[in-house]
């Protein structure tokens, strides 16, 4: 939290009130000096703000949280960024927080402003975003009874905030304000929310810094026991078959550089999850891609088959596990993570360690060091080579369209990827493009890779870039977004033009709901049931460029494989305004690997009725080789033509034989 | 399944019970019975909690609620070393014929009649549940004709305090 430069010097007096009324900078320089200083119950909280050295807020203001942006006005401290609707104020807090690690702020008023900020919440909740959300209130007299605007939002939101305050009275607006950052940002990061009444926001009071915090009941545990640190060692060491099973909760406590030291001293091979892409550079030899329903051949059979999983801030999500009872039978299991609660929750521990993951991994490390030291040294040769070969045999590729004018969806995706490079930051929505740029983006960089993750909350993209873009100017900041997911907040466009925040938005656009199509693909008989968003096939509704044109963007479109790379290069060569490229791609692409709902992991798909060939000659799913889109095989990597059997290309699947239709996306 | 009685301290503050509340129900876990009031320090309220559910989903109740920031301490009362207790008042009908059966039932289960009415009595009873569910059976055949129970409350046996350690320890 305290990144912030240098500390303001008070502000000379105020033009705009000709010197008159000091403004909150003015306050602030006094009451850092500890005296208090007579203010509203608005000013306190624009003089909280400052004093936890928010920069950025995002909101919309309405009429109960109206006193509070009068005082906003004045702060030269914070940015306050007008957005058009109030989840995106929510979502680019997220992305501020993310590319950051402060906590992202946003601000709404009462009634539907607050409902609005739900989605977010929820979405920050799943994903252990630190952020504090502020809203108004209706008066405290007219709590209860229905008022204009009234909704019971600490109510709403106890089931999707790690804490939640209603603050009426205006004293306690700086000791709830330290209390909101300090849960947001410690121990498993995650949402506050600061509902303030409007007569609490009027009334007189007075402010100093800092205020008491008392929070009896709040203790998180991030030194882990040393106990549980000797005994992972020690399994560490017994392991013949270990694997790294990387999650969210090591880039949230910034702990790349320790796992990679880790990952170093033992050799152990490593998968990151859908959170975690970055934490380790894709490009380490031992990294084996990204685990789950669409991870990699290598990651997904990496941990099916270990003797040892090594869980760092992972929360052995449905995503990642499958069918939970047949997920990595033989492994053993340590557990670290800063939440006791996600320890033990899906699939017990045996060597739980509760703990800060950099704290846990620099401990682990040193304990690991020391029994090298004394000649205590696990041997994984053996199982490297088997993870490697699995690399090597089955990368994650895609089979070009049938059609060759057609352009292929992942193609778009690698590009972007390869163009703007490591150091740009991709932000995802939810769906197929989602799992693409998962995929086929190789992030070499922490925080480099922003999504919704536990939620999958469509619309995520655009205004997460955006907050994302305004904490990092300097970034390029690429939204990967899919046509149904961009219709959904693609308003925030204006927000972007209008602050001077030039993000760009490649719109993988397919005209359908495309998770949704495939699922209906592969397990509704092909019956495409209310997911054709006619925004390229047929008609364009909307035409994406003419509406990045009326937002006063710079739209671009791209139809055929050829011009690719030179609409990214475009696209990379504006920096001034937002750009949105139309990227109209075949619709029929599918995300591969699979593994459908409800099944083990050991049923892993490469492609339509495929999988992989090592001990299953005698599946009959080796046979039938490739379905309809299958003639010819592109891969992310050059010469791996071992990802399908002899004899199988050009062949037609019958289809696949998981059934499960129990989920949808 | 099995009853396991949880005593919970928590901070005195408005919204606290609904948020426990909101949280058993999200989380899918059965409240048998519940009962809250403020300690020996106003600043304190305890709540028992008796849940049922198997070891695994209880560590599960018990890690959740301590995540709460308003939770102060999660304690499991062991049946054999804490005293549990439950009010109950049930109103019977009682005729002139069957009235002093009940009142000798009362007596035997050290109850108390608290009102009289022309057809009934009220009765209160106090005690752990085994005691209050053969009480019950008892008066069964008489016709009961209200019932109402509190939440079961207990306390550890000896002289050590739950609030005592909780506020050392915070």
């Amino acid at each position: 939290m305290a990144t912030h430069p240098t500390p303001t010097p008070p502000a000379a007096p105020s033009k705009r009130h000709g010197g008159s009324r000091p403004t909150p900078s003015d306050l602030a320089a006094t009451a850092r000096a500890r005296t208090p200083v007579e203010v509203t119950g608005a000013q306190s909280l624009v003089l909280s703000l400052e004093a936890l050295d928010v920069d950025t807020v995002f909101g919309l203001p309405g009429g109960a949280i109206l006193p509070a942006y009068d005082p906003l006005m004045d702060s030269v401290r914070v940015r306050h960024i007008l957005v058009r609707h109030e989840q995106g104020a929510g979502h680019a807090a997220e992305g501020y927080a993310v590319e950051t690690g402060k906590v992202g702020v946003c601000m709404a008023t009462s009634g539907p402003g607050a409902t609005n900020l739900v989605t977010p919440l929820a979405d920050a909740w799943m994903d252990s975003v630190p952020m504090v959300a502020i809203t108004g209130q209706v008066s405290s007299a007219a709590i209860g009874t229905d008022a204009f605007q009234e909704a019971d939002i600490r109510g709403i939101t106890f089931p999707v905030t790690k804490h939640n305050f209603l603050v009426t009275r205006a004293e306690e607006i700086p000791q709830v304000m330290a209390e909101a950052f300090h849960i947001a940002s410690s121990g498993r990061p995650g949402p506050v929310l600061v509902d303030i009444t409007k007569d609490a926001l009027q009334a007189h009071t007075t402010f100093s810094w800092p205020p008491k915090m008392e929070l009896p009941g709040y203790r998180p545990v991030t030194k882990p026991h040393a106990k549980q640190i000797r005994e992972a060692a020690k399994l560490i060491t017994e392991a013949k078959q270990p694997i790294l099973y990387v999650g969210g909760g090591v880039i949230r406590a910034r702990a790349s550089e320790q796992l990679c030291e880790l990952v170093e001293l033992t050799r152990i091979p490593l998968v990151t999850t859908l959170m975690a892409r970055g934490a380790v550079p894709d490009s380490h030899p031992l990294h084996l891609g990204m685990p789950g329903m669409h991870g990699s051949v290598a990651a997904v059979t990496g941990l099916q088959q270990s003797d040892l999983i090594i869980a760092l801030g992972a929360r052995f999500d449905d995503r990642v596990t499958g069918q939970l009872s047949s997920f990595a039978p033989n492994a053993r299991i340590i557990h670290a993570d800063i939440d006791p609660a996600e320890i033990g929750k899906n699939r017990t521990a045996d060597v739980p360690i509760v703990g800060d993951c950099a704290a846990v991994i620099t401990d682990l490390v040193a304990q690991i060091r020391a029994d090298h030291e004394a000649g205590r040294r696990g041997d994984y040769t053996e199982w490297r080579e088997t993870t490697t070969r699995w690399s090597r045999d089955y990368p994650v590729g895609y089979t070009p369209p049938e059609d060759a004018e057609a352009v292929a969806p992942q193609y778009v995706i690698e590009r972007i990827g390869a163009i703007a490079g490591p150091d740009a930051t991709y932000v995802a929505g939810v769906g197929q493009h989602q799992m693409w740029a998962a995929q086929f983006v190789r992030y070499e960089r922490p925080n480099s890779w922003i999504n919704s993750g536990g939620l999958g909350t469509m619309g995520f993209a655009v205004p997460a870039a955006m907050g994302a873009k305004a904490a990092d100017p300097d970034r390029v900041v690429w939204a990967i977004d899919g046509d149904g997911c961009f219709q959904m907040t693609n308003q925030e466009l204006a927000t972007c033009v209008i602050n001077d925040i030039p993000i760009k938005v490649a719109i993988i656009n397919n005209s359908s709901l495309g998770m949704v199509r495939q699922w209906q693909s592969l397990f509704y008989n092909e019956r495409y049931s209310n997911t054709d968003l006619h925004t390229s096939v047929g008609s364009r509704v909307p035409d994406f460029v003419k509406l990045a044109e009326a937002y006063g963007c710079v739209g671009l479109r791209c139809e055929r494989p050829e011009d690719v790379d030179a609409t990214i290069r475009k696209a990379m060569e504006i920096t001034d305004v937002p750009v949105v490229i139309d990227f109209v791609v075949e619709r029929d692409a599918m995300v591969w690997p699979m593994v459908p709902a409800g099944v083990s992991n050991d049923a892993i798909q490469i492609a339509r009725g495929l999988s992989p060939k090592w001990d299953r000659e005698d599946d009959p799913a080796t046979e039938q080789g490739l379905d309809a889109d299958g003639s010819g095989v592109h891969h992310g990597t050059p010469g791996a033509s071992a990802l399908y059997p002899e004899g199988s290309a050009g062949g037609t699947g019958s289809g696949t034989d998981a059934t499960s239709t129990e989920e949808t996306e | 399944m099995s009853k396991h009685t949880l005593s919970v301290l928590v901070e005195n503050k408005p919204g606290v019970l609904a948020r426990i509340a909101s949280l058993f129900a999200r989380r899918g876990f059965n409240i048998d019975s519940l009962a809250v009031g403020p300690t020996e320090h106003p600043e304190i309220s305890r709540m028992t909690v008796v849940v049922d559910v198997e070891d695994l989903p209880l560590e599960q109740v018990t890690k959740q609620l301590n995540k709460l920031i308003e939770v102060l301490k999660v304690v499991e009362l062991d049946p054999a070393s804490s005293v549990q207790r439950q009010v109950m008042l049930i109103k019977v009908r009682a005729d002139q014929s069957a009235r002093p059966h009940i009142i000798q039932t009362v007596e035997l289960f050290r109850a108390a009649v608290i009102d009289v009415g022309t057809e009934t009595l009220t009765i209160q009873a106090t005690g752990n549940a085994e005691k209050l569910r053969a009480l019950l059976e008892v008066l069964e055949p008489f016709g009961i004709k209200e019932l109402v129970q509190s939440g079961h409350i207990g306390i550890g046996r000896g002289s050590r305090s739950m609030t005592d350690r909780a506020l050392r320890s915070a």
